[in-house]
């Protein structure tokens, strides 16, 4: 056990540092920019100097990176503002199906686009009826010759607005038991007969969306996986998702409400003498660091080769309440204050209140709490699965509600 | 008769170190090849010290051991205690020169994790975490001589001497004094105070931080003791008054009271390893029995509400170990960043184990509340921990203070 870093690892991060330091866009060069601009000019900035998805090999485009120095990149580059958060689905999640179940044309045509964030991608998962219970989907693909013909609806799609494409999942024979009548699919967005409406959020913001298909073809040779065999390629995906949107380190942070508890005052003292506040505070440390050392551990696991299991669900499940807590009560310490939500009048340029109201999203996004609550009992703990009314059931004839 | 004893015991000792020792060389000899990383796991060896160790407490401390002692009238299990002296864990930590194996803290924190599974009833935190610790960090030579090796031997169990009663103790409310080498005042509660053979004991100064350490033999005249019941019966605890007895100075006067505030840093990272290790038993113990209790025609352990409360131990216990590790590391490596480590790890080690032991009653439902079954034992363990030294709200106010400080470095 050494949480210093080897000779190695110290050149490497003295490499990263300074390249960051050199290379980080300053305000001026983003000026004018908008956020989605601003990301693809850092992306491909680190792509040209091969410092995009390190871990992966030189040929896809990455730096062939072990998994610690992926930990030293993370570490280094965080200490910097930078324009992120487009690219995690298309490199965190498609790409690393793609890497699995894909072909070696698809991996030369695609992952350089995605490493360089010249290509955007999304997932189209999630529907009206098929949530929690993904494989209640009912989006059909049929075959048409050398195509496909998909007609359905998909909801909670991030960014399909500006992705370039999108991997999906369709029901491709609705008369066996819902798991096993699934295919996987990817498609450009562009494709006619697809129809991409915003959904307004609790926040006010729309960052996801409906999206329609109608009669939208897509040819066989974008399937990943056999027909019928969907549900095994989704499951590379979501694993590879939980680990995705994992953390919950950035935005409210015990560093930013120890700042906030020092500023304002409780009885004519900084609220950080309070006890009460304290031991806050060192709850929130204590699952920080809990999570951020967890990584590290699951890094070291797959450093040894191990594959990551369901227990990088906890990322998600700790940091995601924890930062709903933790805005709440940093808006508490404000006092009647907290109520305000305007970025010249709140503290913190209103980071609180927008984390606030954007909160429920996260404990619900790839996975809701009580998803991941399951997860755990499932496949780590062993315990039994929740018993299904549907299983073995023809999907036509499973019940459905009228919600 | 004794030299027979001192001759068993070493022969354990050289056992252990030359099977340690074996493994490290081959480990170090293929990983000079290699290159060398950061890493945030167990070595080989130490997953082979975790081996022989579980495998030896399932022999000598199976819960009918625990249970003798919750039942009789000793203070701890001797016998468990001889067998562990025997196998060199008592002596882990201390250099070889004072008659121990010289090895690391990730040693002993294997081993911690491993007597907190099986809630050994024995010394072991007093006289490992506390005393030895002390002597390390603070005895002069001539102090480190006398009783290191017989820490090491397990001739002599030491112990630490804080708490005076109700509240939480600070150097300006310190009752007991000392002067001209000699300590008066009562300590409650003392772990141990009834078998020890030496405490350290914290005493008022008026000099520095307004504390100083002394080393008190507790078989003496000056010395009396009596046994204090606390809530976990398989752990003795006293009473104890000095008056006037003969005692030295352990560290500097005037100082002693930042030398305890390192010392319990130190013994934070090694409870905390043992209540990681008692809260992931007490989650074992749930899910199996959860797992074979049948209710409406399903397995309990098929029922969301106890699917979703051993998730909730799982996650505790998973963020505490992994803040353990950081501990370890940071005492093993003298890291400038112990005090918030050990404070981490000691938060959420309390709390994983104290939530896992009353989840644990919890999922047993009626049967966990009586008697016969075993969860007492870690509901009972997890409190004492949770307040041996020091409680939640202690640490976590250490934890903030740690932050601010290093922070501000």
């Amino acid at each position: 056990m050494d949480f210093n870093d080897s000779k190695d690892e110290a050149a490497f991060r003295a490499e990263a540092a300074a390249w960051l330091k050199d290379n980080v866009p300053s305000k001026d060069e983003l000026a004018g920019l908008d956020e989605l601009a601003a990301a693809k000019l850092w992306q491909k900035r680190k792509y040209d100097a091969g410092w995009a998805c390190i871990r992966w090999d030189k040929e896809f485009g990455g730096r062939g990176a072990s998994a610690i120095e992926q930990v030293i990149w993370n570490q280094e580059e965080a200490k910097y503002n930078v324009p992120a958060g487009f690219f995690v689905i298309g490199q965190g999640m498609a790409a690393p199906t793609l890497m699995t179940w894909g072909q070696a044309e698809h991996h030369a045509r695609y992952l350089p686009k995605l490493a360089s964030g010249e290509e955007i991608w999304c997932q189209l998962f999630s529907e009206p009826a098929g949530g929690s219970d993904l494989a209640a989907l009912r989006t059909k693909a049929e075959r048409d010759g050398d195509d496909w013909v998909i007609n359905g609806q998909k909801i909670w799609t991030s960014g399909a607005h500006y992705s370039d494409y999108g991997i999906l999942v369709v029901r491709t024979d609705p008369n066996v038991p819902k798991h096993k009548g699934l295919s996987y699919f990817f498609l450009d967005m562009k494709s006619p007969g697809v129809e991409i409406k915003p959904i307004k959020q609790l926040t006010g913001g729309a960052n996801f969306n409906e999206v329609y298909f109608t009669d939208v073809r897509i040819p066989d040779s974008q399937r990943l996986g056999e027909v019928g065999q969907g549900w095994q390629v989704a499951l590379t995906t979501l694993m590879n998702e939980r680990a995705a949107i994992g953390g919950g380190g950035a935005g409210v942070n015990v560093e930013m409400a120890y700042r906030i508890a020092n500023e304002v005052m409780i009885d004519d003292k900084p609220a950080i003498a309070d006890s009460a506040v304290r031991a806050k505070l060192a709850n929130w440390y204590v699952q920080e660091s809990g999570l951020r050392f967890t990584g590290y551990r699951s890094m070291t696991a797959m450093s040894r080769g191990e594959i990551p299991g369901p227990e990088n669900s906890i990322g998600k499940l700790v940091g995601a309440p924890k930062t709903q807590e933790m805005a709440s009560f940093c808006m508490d310490l404000l006092e009647m204050s907290g109520a305000i939500w305007d970025e010249k009048l709140s503290k913190e340029a209103g980071m609180l209140q927008l984390t606030y109201m954007g909160a429920p999203g996260g404990r619900i996004a790839g996975g809701t709490d009580e998803i991941m609550a399951n997860i755990i009992a499932e496949r780590v703990l062993g315990m039994p699965q929740e018993p299904r009314m549907d299983k073995g059931m023809p999907f036509t004839e499973v019940p459905t509600g009228s919600n | 008769m004794l030299i027979a004893r001192i001759v068993k015991a070493l022969e354990a000792l050289l056992y252990s170190v030359v099977r340690l020792r074996d493994w490290r060389e081959a480990k170090s000899a293929k990983t000079t090849l290699g290159k060398a990383i950061m890493d945030f796991e167990f070595s080989d060896e130490q997953e082979l010290l975790r081996e022989q160790a579980r495998g030896f407490l399932a022999d000598n401390c199976p819960p009918a051991a625990v249970r003798k002692v919750l039942d009789g009238d000793a203070e701890y299990d001797a016998e468990l205690w001889q067998k562990v002296v025997e196998m060199g864990w008592t002596a882990t930590v201390i250099p070889e020169e004072f008659g121990g194996l010289g090895l690391s803290y990730l040693e002993l924190v294997v081993i911690a994790e491993e007597l907190g599974r099986a809630a050994a009833p024995i010394p072991f935190s007093s006289s490992v975490y506390l005393a030895t610790e002390a002597l390390l960090m603070l005895g002069s030579q001539e102090q480190k001589e006398k009783w290191l090796p017989m820490l090491a031997s397990g001739e002599a169990i030491g112990t630490f001497a804080l708490a005076e009663g109700n509240g939480r103790p600070a150097a300006s409310n310190l009752k007991t004094s000392a002067s001209g080498g000699a300590v008066t005042g009562r300590k409650i509660p003392v772990a141990d105070g009834g078998i020890a053979n030496f405490a350290v004991v914290v005493a008022a100064s008026d000099q520095g931080d307004g504390a100083s350490l002394h080393l008190v033999e507790l078989d003496q005249a000056g010395v009396s003791r009596e046994a204090v019941r606390t809530l976990d019966f398989t752990r003795g605890h006293a009473a104890i008054e000095f008056a006037n007895a003969q005692s030295e100075l352990l560290g500097g006067e005037g100082s002693g009271w930042t030398a305890m505030e390192s010392l319990l840093d130190r013994a934070a990272v090694l409870f905390a390893w043992e209540q990681v290790g008692l809260a992931d038993a007490a989650l074992e113990q749930a899910r199996d029995y959860a797992m074979g209790r049948y209710a409406f025609g399903r397995s309990i352990a098929s029922y969301q509400a106890i699917k979703h409360k051993l998730a909730g131990m799982y996650v505790k216990n998973t963020l505490a170990r992994s803040n353990c590790y950081y501990g370890a590391w940071a005492l093993d490596s003298g890291s400038a960043e112990l005090a918030l480590a050990a404070a981490t790890a000691r938060v959420g080690a309390i709390q994983a184990a104290v939530h896992a032991a009353e989840e644990n009653v919890q999922t047993h439902g009626g049967m966990g509340f009586t008697w016969e079954f075993d969860c007492q034992f870690y509901y009972r363990r997890a409190k004492l921990l949770s307040v041996n030294i020091g409680s939640e709200g202690y640490w976590q106010d250490k934890l903030i203070t740690a932050y601010e400080q290093t922070n501000a470095a």
